[in-house]
């Protein structure tokens, strides 16, 4: 599927000065580049990936057996808040960001992103972010040790890690906002001549859509958690029975912007798939308009359905019926898209490399964890099942299985095109089945353990659990190693040791400009805008 | 950009050169975190550190803008750039409507949920001499205080804002008049509106404090009352820096008649403000 690269002169004339770029590595601090951008994105996520997993693996060995072991049930707690955080926060949103960064402008036929300065500031917010996160476990006190979803009171008796918190999540709310303001302004305003919103690829329709959720809702995570603050600081009594306000009141607030937070993860992931499994069924995609309309519907049902996580909270009936019928509602236009990318693959003649193996693997347990999900949307089976390892389990096939999948997926895809290498097959499909079959081991019987009552974010367990346990923390262990392996499988792509050059096009069905330019994308491309018929 | 080889397109679009500005503006901000929650952890050493972030900040902010000024007097911008600087203003200003939701929604939820829940049969075990009317301390805080009347300041602050809308449009017309003195007037009251305003809530608020005792701690009234108009007195100060802003560069004869996004990103920003204050005058002060 590789050949060697073609004529860089496609597209653009290389005649003039414009590919006199700076090379030294100290580009990155000033760069206006949306590929160098995109690179870090990448990368940082990488790390803060490896830094939420070593928090996972803390969490894991303490679970091994029961008892206390490892940690102390102090550092246990600030272990899951961290792990929650830094993996929504660091990992998965940059790494989406990283891929819109560098494929968006490709995709669409532009330049660069719209503001192309203010794109590189959106990224380096986010290592102060990182260090006030990881640098809060180091303060007196520890790190925020309430759960990530920082609910009071916890979060206003605790010590200055939570300061710390409030303050990284401010940062990387603005980060988000000036990142996806830069999107929807790409998308609205730099697209090619010709290419309508109804031709864009679905990974651009995704983001637009996930960049409206960000500027909807990150500001109002920045409200609730200014007034966490205030609470904690300045004696306001926002979350305060005494002064007349209400805990519950952080919960509605928070989830106001957490439920389509999740949405945020898994609408660019979608994105992802919608590319792959048409390119490697060979057939266009099944339905673009209905995952249009699917992707907006779902947008705009995760803002009318947050208190299905406040069942316990004592809302009333009437609430809490409506809460869980509208939340079943979304199955609705997720079915669609699912139904949308089996028809894609119905009758296609479908290969399995790497990137198509992971967008199967997101589709059977993003699937699971929707049914899962639909589960926990029935009141009366989540006031049994809230706060128990079930949740883990459901929300991890959907994060991990869903966003991480895809996100690995989207790496297999597009990494010929940054890279200008092919990766090594073999190796890629090790990392597949090995990442499955660590990830089912890890949180399938988590499902059993939340049936069977064990609840999360305790850091001991009576004996009953204590199988699963092990054999769950067997499998974190695994799936951690497999992605070091994942690391090493990039780096042997960078440095070119398959030894197989990307053509421009190296996918046979692949759809879109950004196969149109040389495999490694030149630093400047599309500075002439192509025209889509 | 802006090769001559490519005349057609030259212009079109515009890639600014490398810059340092966003990372001056990310250590800013690591230094203001840090000084903040050192501050508030009574920790000495931290005011230092929470000056510098904003030296750092006020650096790269004259910085950064001066480079933007610098290109849009340079030509450097067409029709593209300005199309993309209107949609992200907007998307800015609706980021900034979010944010205020947060803190309005925090006031209805209290006024008709909360507060109401606490007086309720069910919490009488707990708080049995809780009215539950508003405006209130809540159940455990025993700091009477009197509400700010809405018909003194806050009705002449309402005034104020509205009128000062009004001075900035006549701006903008005399500005696409062609009439700069004009433009450069009217923009003038427009500010001094807006300072007033500012003073007048500041001495809103020493009277609330000294006279009313009524305070950020007063419960959940005190809580909403000054993060709502706090928050939005701190938007009245930044719009009236971007306007004061505008306004020297309308006298240094930046801008035409045509070309003037500046203004009137402030311009909307302005009246954004303005009509968060007559939301703020509704909820706040009247109902």
């Amino acid at each position: 599927m590789a050949s060697v690269p073609q004529d860089h002169s496609h597209g653009h004339d290389h005649s003039h000065d414009h590919d006199h770029h700076p090379t030294s590595w100290t580009r990155f601090f000033t760069t206006t580049n949306h590929k160098d951008i995109g690179t870090m994105y990448m990368w940082f996520s990488f790390v803060m990936f490896i830094s939420g997993g070593i928090m996972a693996l803390g969490i894991r060995a303490e679970l091994f057996q029961p008892g206390l072991q490892v940690v102390r049930p102090e550092l246990f707690n600030q272990l899951t808040t961290l792990h929650g955080i830094v993996m929504i926060f660091g990992a998965i949103m940059p790494a989406f960001v990283g891929f819109a960064n560098w494929m968006l402008p490709l995709q669409l036929g532009a330049p660069d992103m719209a503001f192309a300065r203010m794109n590189n500031w959106s990224f380096w917010l986010l290592p102060p972010a990182a260090i006030l996160l990881i640098g809060s476990f180091f303060v007196p006190g520890g790190a925020a040790a309430g759960g990530w979803t920082l609910y009071p009171p916890l979060s206003i008796q605790a010590g200055m890690g939570m300061d710390m918190m409030i303050f990284a999540v401010h940062i990387m709310g603005a980060s988000s906002i000036m990142g996806s303001i830069n999107i929807i302004t790409t998308i609205l305003n730099l697209r090619a001549p010709g290419m309508t919103l109804m031709k864009m690829p679905m990974f651009a329709w995704t983001w637009l859509i996930t960049a409206f959720l960000l500027i909807a809702t990150m500001p109002v995570l920045a409200g609730a958690v200014t007034m966490l603050l205030t609470d904690r600081h300045f004696g306001t009594t926002f979350f305060n029975a005494a002064g007349g306000g209400d805990p519950v009141m952080f919960q509605h607030i928070f989830w106001f912007f957490g439920h389509p937070e999740v949405y945020i993860i898994a609408l660019p992931a979608f994105g992802v798939v919608s590319q792959i499994i048409p390119a490697f069924s060979r057939k266009p995609l099944f339905g673009y308009a209905s995952m249009v309309y699917a992707t907006a519907s779902i947008a705009i049902l995760s803002f009318i359905v947050w208190a299905h996580h406040m069942y316990t909270t004592g809302l009333p009936a009437a609430g809490q019926l409506y809460f869980m019928y509208a939340t079943m509602l979304i199955a609705v236009p997720t079915a669609a898209k699912i139904f949308n990318w089996l028809a894609t693959m119905w009758k296609g003649s479908i290969t399995l490399e790497t990137p198509m193996l992971f967008c199967l693997g997101f589709l059977f347990l993003f699937t699971m964890g929707g049914f899962t999900g639909l589960v926990l949307s029935l009141t009366p089976v989540d006031i049994q099942l809230h706060d128990t390892y079930y949740v883990v389990a459901h929300f991890h096939y959907v994060m991990v299985a869903g966003a991480l999948f895809s996100a690995f997926a989207a790496v297999y895809y597009w990494g010929p095109k940054w890279t200008g290498w092919m990766y090594e097959e073999k190796l890629g499909k090790i990392h597949f089945w090995w990442s499955l079959i660590a990830f089912n081991v890890t949180f399938f019987p988590q499902h059993f353990l939340g049936l069977a009552g064990m609840p999360r974010r305790i850091p001991d367990y009576n004996l009953q659990f204590a199988n699963w346990n092990m054999v769950s923390s067997v499998g974190a262990f695994a799936f951690g190693i497999a992605q070091i392996f994942f690391i090493w499988i990039v780096i042997r792509m960078i440095r070119g040791k398959s030894g197989i050059r990307a053509a421009a096009k190296p996918w046979d069905g692949a759809e879109g400009l950004e196969w149109t330019v040389p495999s490694p994308a030149p630093y400047h491309t599309f500075e002439t805008p192509p025209v889509v018929k | 950009m802006g090769a001559s080889s490519h005349a057609s397109t030259a212009g079109k679009y515009y890639v600014p050169e490398p810059s340092k500005w966003p990372l001056v503006g990310s250590f800013s901000l690591l230094l203001l975190a840090f000084g903040a929650v050192g501050t508030m952890n009574k920790l000495g050493w931290a005011w230092w550190v929470l000056g510098a972030g904003f030296a750092v900040l006020l650096y790269m902010l004259f910085g950064w803008f001066g480079d933007v000024i610098k290109e849009s007097e340079g030509r450097l911008y067409g029709k593209n750039v300005d199309t993309s600087f209107r949609w992200s203003m907007s998307w800015f200003i609706f980021s900034e409507v979010m944010f205020f939701a947060a803190f309005f929604g925090a006031l209805g939820f209290a006024r008709m949920h909360s507060v109401p829940d606490l007086s309720s049969i069910d919490s009488k075990l707990l708080w049995p001499n809780f009215a539950g009317s508003w405006p209130t301390t809540g159940p455990y805080i025993d700091s009477p205080f009197t509400p700010m009347g809405a018909w003194g300041i806050p009705a002449i602050n309402t005034l104020l804002l509205l009128l000062s809308g009004v001075w900035l449009t006549l701006s903008h017309h005399a500005l696409i008049a062609n009439n700069r003195s004009k433009a450069i007037f009217w923009l003038a009251i427009t500010i001094l509106f807006g300072v007033v305003f500012l003073a007048l809530q500041v001495y809103e608020y020493i009277h609330a404090y000294r006279d009313l005792n009524l305070k950020l701690t007063s419960g959940i009234f005190g809580s909403t009352f000054f993060m709502l108009t706090g928050f939005h007195g701190f938007h009245v100060t930044v719009g009236a820096i971007m306007l004061a802003v505008v306004l020297v560069r309308l006298m240094r004869g930046h801008f035409t008649a045509q070309n003037h996004f500046a203004f009137e990103a402030a311009a909307w920003y302005w009246h954004f403000v303005d009509v968060v204050w007559l939301g703020l005058f509704v909820v706040v002060y009247l109902l």
